[in-house]
């Protein structure tokens, strides 16, 4: 592949990668800097806000992609999210569930 | 693994596309280890997270997350890590790229400087937060924090005494084949930080700083 046309390539995955990251973060803190919304609605954007800005790092820096599923790396990625998933989430749900017990 | 016949790259990160195939298996099953790697930290971060969670209201009377978080600085201090991911993604590039070793040192270098900015700003807010009484002994919350903002901290410090190492092995090898698996080590690790603060300036900053 001609050098040039492939680093230029590279280049434009990081740049997007790049903007897509300072918009996605502007965004965010815009929003809770001027309470552009209820503060339940602006949680919820700034989570999935910050859920859009991994895919895109995921993506753009680290080049995960779906199109080489073959590959074992995506796999990890993919059973470590679950685990996570279930972690986080089961811790959560128990010990809060647990507070509102007690109080 | 499946077989392709399209030289491309079969790992995450940097490319070495034009060597033997042998070579290139060895890569990827170096770079798939350090990925292990990186997962178990991101069960470590991801469970650190889950006890903040649920430390959220356990201020025990103590500073909370509205009196103690500055809105500005957790927006600068993303800003220069976030840069720094861009600029080490433009080392992997120029090294992928053959482009010597001059610019990728002075990229190395720029990463560096970003990140060690950002380290600076976060240990300051620290030491404001310890002027304010907001120790990690206060309360079950300023705990969690502490932990968990603070291994997110030790973790950028080794990225930058990696970068430095990275750097030292880039003027004595030149971009050799090992030094070009560690360099996409070193990319992984750090975008992968970069990840890590995007929860952590989401979860921990802003959810603190919305009113």
């Amino acid at each position: 592949m001609n050098i040039s046309r492939s680093l230029r390539r590279d280049f434009i995955t990081y740049g997007i990668g790049y903007l897509l990251a300072v918009a996605l973060t502007g965004i965010a803190f815009a929003c809770v800097f001027y309470r552009l919304l209820s503060p339940g609605a602006t949680l919820g954007v700034v989570l999935v806000l910050a859920f859009i800005q991994i895919i895109v790092h995921m993506r753009c820096f680290l080049h995960i992609s779906l199109k080489r599923s073959a590959r074992a790396d995506l796999q990890l990625i993919l059973f470590s999210a679950v685990i996570i998933l279930l972690m986080v989430g089961g811790t959560i749900v128990i010990l809060g569930n647990l507070m509102a017990r007690m109080m | 693994m499946s077989e392709t016949t399209e030289p491309e790259l079969r790992h995450a990160g940097l490319n070495l596309a034009d060597d033997a195939r042998e070579l290139r298996e060895h890569v990827e099953s170096d770079v798939f280890g350090f990925w292990v790697f990186l997962m178990s930290d991101a069960v470590v971060f991801a469970l650190l997270f889950a006890i903040y969670g649920t430390m959220r209201h356990a201020t025990a009377g103590g500073p909370d997350a509205a009196q103690e978080f500055k809105f500005h600085s957790a927006f600068w201090e993303t800003a220069l890590l976030l840069t720094s991911s861009f600029s080490y993604g433009m080392v992997s590039l120029l090294t992928k790229h053959g482009r010597g070793r001059l610019w990728p040192l002075a990229l190395l270098a720029v990463t560096f400087c970003l990140g060690a900015g950002f380290l600076k700003m976060e240990i300051h807010d620290f030491v404001t937060m310890f002027h304010d009484g907001a120790t990690p002994e206060r309360s079950g919350y300023l705990s969690s924090f502490f932990v968990l903002v603070g291994m997110h901290g030790f973790h950028v410090f080794s990225g930058l005494t990696w970068i430095v190492l990275m750097g030292i092995q880039l003027v004595v090898f030149g971009p050799d084949e090992r030094t070009k698996v560690n360099l996409i080590r070193l990319g992984l690790f750090w975008h992968f930080l970069d990840v890590v603060w995007v929860v952590i300036f989401s979860v921990v900053y802003l959810q603190g700083l919305i009113r």
